[in-house]
């Protein structure tokens, strides 16, 4: 089954680029990365750049609407996703919880619908 | 004739109904073992439950009701698989189902039933589900109750209950919620988490949050038999025994807990003539084998306090300080300020209320919305003396309390402070249990 890690946390709340404990947070990345790789399992990994950069898009009466910014303000925002090839979703649960965000933020995991 | 048809129409029915519940857990396991899709072995075993009270009534039982039904539950699904619209992605399943049906016909028996409970049941109380949710499919498919007894039991329209059974299949199958026995490495996580689904089924029979009535005898029973199947199934795990030793202690003490209006009665208070000696003893006695294995746990911990009581001929004749040390491994094994709480009300037995009084102040910033903090504070400020201090904590206990019975128990306390009151108005410090 292929699922979608979708990686969230609030601005800030992890470690600061420049701040000695970013090395080895982006060095986590690397390694989970390797992982999946490794593994198998790993279909596709991106970081987004952040929500001030969105545009919401929306189409009504066949007109195009652009609004600034994310769909919705949260505090916690999408910072980027990986999508898993995994035979359940505890195989799923164990490689989201390498994601080393997910120490300070939360991992959505979301089944890929298989559409027929 | 007419009167042929009934009896076989009643004895269908509660060969059914016996079936629905000694066997619904082994069926559905066996099922979905083969069928690989929860919506889809539930349905199929339904379907075969509605053939069986027809073919039942009409011709008598079979030698075998449960494996005919397994057998016409698997035609069920062969019959499902044939009509979808993606046959070939599930020709594995119906290869196998076509083999096993095969196998049936040609010994001419009807086909044994494996025994895929465990598996059942983890993936039941998956921690990718809701608590409640986990009850509610537990008792539905390991226990076999009804949509309707389980609303019931829970103060939930059938309605809302079938739709939360729906929603819980279609994640367990979109999901992706493996009907496996866990890994090792998860193998002690996830066990907690059936063994923890098991102890709220029976806490909702033992103290219900919501509603009127304080015992639910049905769940606690029904509680009591999954931890006994828990432990067939997975024999020689201390904590399975330490929770069916916690359930059977408490069990024992049932019929003490309520007077004959319905009303609480704490335990200082109880006749302990009305517990169940039985009970008492097959706790203790299983609570004795998991000790002796050296794998300490918290539910181990409870039974062990729960038959210190159950021990004891008197409340001041309970090993209050061996109940503060437990409590305090307790905490060490999980960091949870009940477990201070509950400390506290020990050491005021063991050693003062004062005290005690001192020890709840270190956690009252992180209990504060918790109601039974709030009666215990009050219990001991009304020991140490603080009547009016009391009165304000028995007044915060009842506006955090969730059920009736516990209200009107709390309320007596704040009558029994005033008529204390009007008696005796400078009366001295009360004496230390009532």
């Amino acid at each position: 089954m292929k699922y979608l890690a979708l990686i969230y946390a609030a601005p800030g709340a992890g470690p600061d680029y420049g701040t000695p404990e970013f090395g080895p947070y982006m060095d986590g990345y690397r390694k989970a990365t390797e992982t999946y790789k490794r593994d198998g399992v790993m279909l596709a990994g991106e970081a987004l750049q952040e929500t001030s950069t969105a545009t919401t898009v929306r189409v009504r009466n066949g007109k195009t609407e652009t609004m600034d910014g994310p769909f919705a303000e949260t505090k916690e925002q999408l910072g980027g996703f990986y999508m898993f090839d995994c035979a359940n979703l505890d195989e799923a649960i164990k490689y989201a919880a390498m994601i080393p965000t997910a120490e300070h933020g939360s991992v959505e995991v979301r089944p890929i619908m298989d559409i027929e | 004739m007419a009167s042929e048809c009934s009896r076989h129409d009643s004895s269908a029915r509660k060969a059914l109904e016996a079936l629905a519940r000694a066997d619904t857990g082994r069926l559905l396991g066996a099922l979905l073992r083969d069928v690989r899709d929860f919506q889809l072995a539930e349905d199929c075993l339904q379907d075969a439950m509605e053939s069986a009270m027809a073919h039942w009534s009409r011709n008598g039982l079979p030698g075998a009701p449960a494996g005919w039904v397994l057998q016409t539950a698997r035609r069920k699904a062969i019959d499902r698989f044939r009509r979808t619209r993606n046959f070939e992605r599930k020709a594995e399943e119906y290869g196998r189902l076509i083999e096993l049906d095969q196998q049936a016909v040609d010994s001419d028996e009807p086909p044994a039933i494996p025994d895929e409970r465990l598996r059942l049941i983890f993936t039941c109380c998956h921690p990718a589900l809701d608590r409640k949710t986990c009850v509610a499919l537990t008792l539905r498919t390991l226990c076999g109750l009804t949509t309707r007894e389980i609303a019931r039991a829970f103060v939930d329209t059938p309605e809302t209950m079938g739709q939360r059974l729906v929603r819980a299949r279609h994640k367990i199958t979109k999901a992706g919620i493996p009907f496996e026995i866990p890994e090792p490495e998860d193998w002690t996580e996830r066990l907690n988490s059936v063994l923890s689904v098991i102890y709220l089924i029976f806490n909702e029979g033992y103290s219900a949050t919501e509603g009127t009535e304080l015992l639910r005898q049905d769940l606690c029973l029904e509680a009591i038999r999954l931890g006994r199947l828990m432990l067939e199934l997975v024999s020689g795990n201390a904590e399975c025994e330490g929770l069916l030793a916690l359930m059977l202690l408490n069990h024992a003490r049932a019929a003490a807990r309520l007077d004959e209006d319905g009303r609480m009665v704490p335990l200082d208070q109880q006749n302990r003539g009305l517990w169940h000696r039985e009970k008492i003893e097959e706790g203790s006695r299983i609570l004795d084998r998991a000790l002796e294995r050296g794998h300490p746990g918290l539910f181990q911990s409870q039974a062990a306090i729960s038959a210190l009581h159950a021990q004891a001929a008197s409340h001041a004749e309970t090993d209050w300080q061996q109940i503060v040390l437990l409590y305090e491994s307790m905490h060490r094994l999980a960091d949870n300020p009940v477990y201070l709480l509950n400390r506290a009300v020990a050491l005021s037995y063991a050693r003062s209320a004062d005290q005690a009084l001192d020890a709840l102040a270190m956690i009252s910033s992180a209990l504060d919305g918790y109601q039974p903090f709030h009666a215990a504070k009050a219990d001991l400020q009304r020991r140490t003396g603080r009547h009016e201090a009391a009165r304000q904590s028995y007044r915060r206990a009842i506006e955090l309390s969730g059920n009736d019975s516990e209200r009107q128990f709390l309320a007596s306390r704040i009558a029994a402070l005033d008529q204390a009151a009007e008696i005796a108005p400078a009366a001295s410090p009360a004496p230390q249990s009532c």
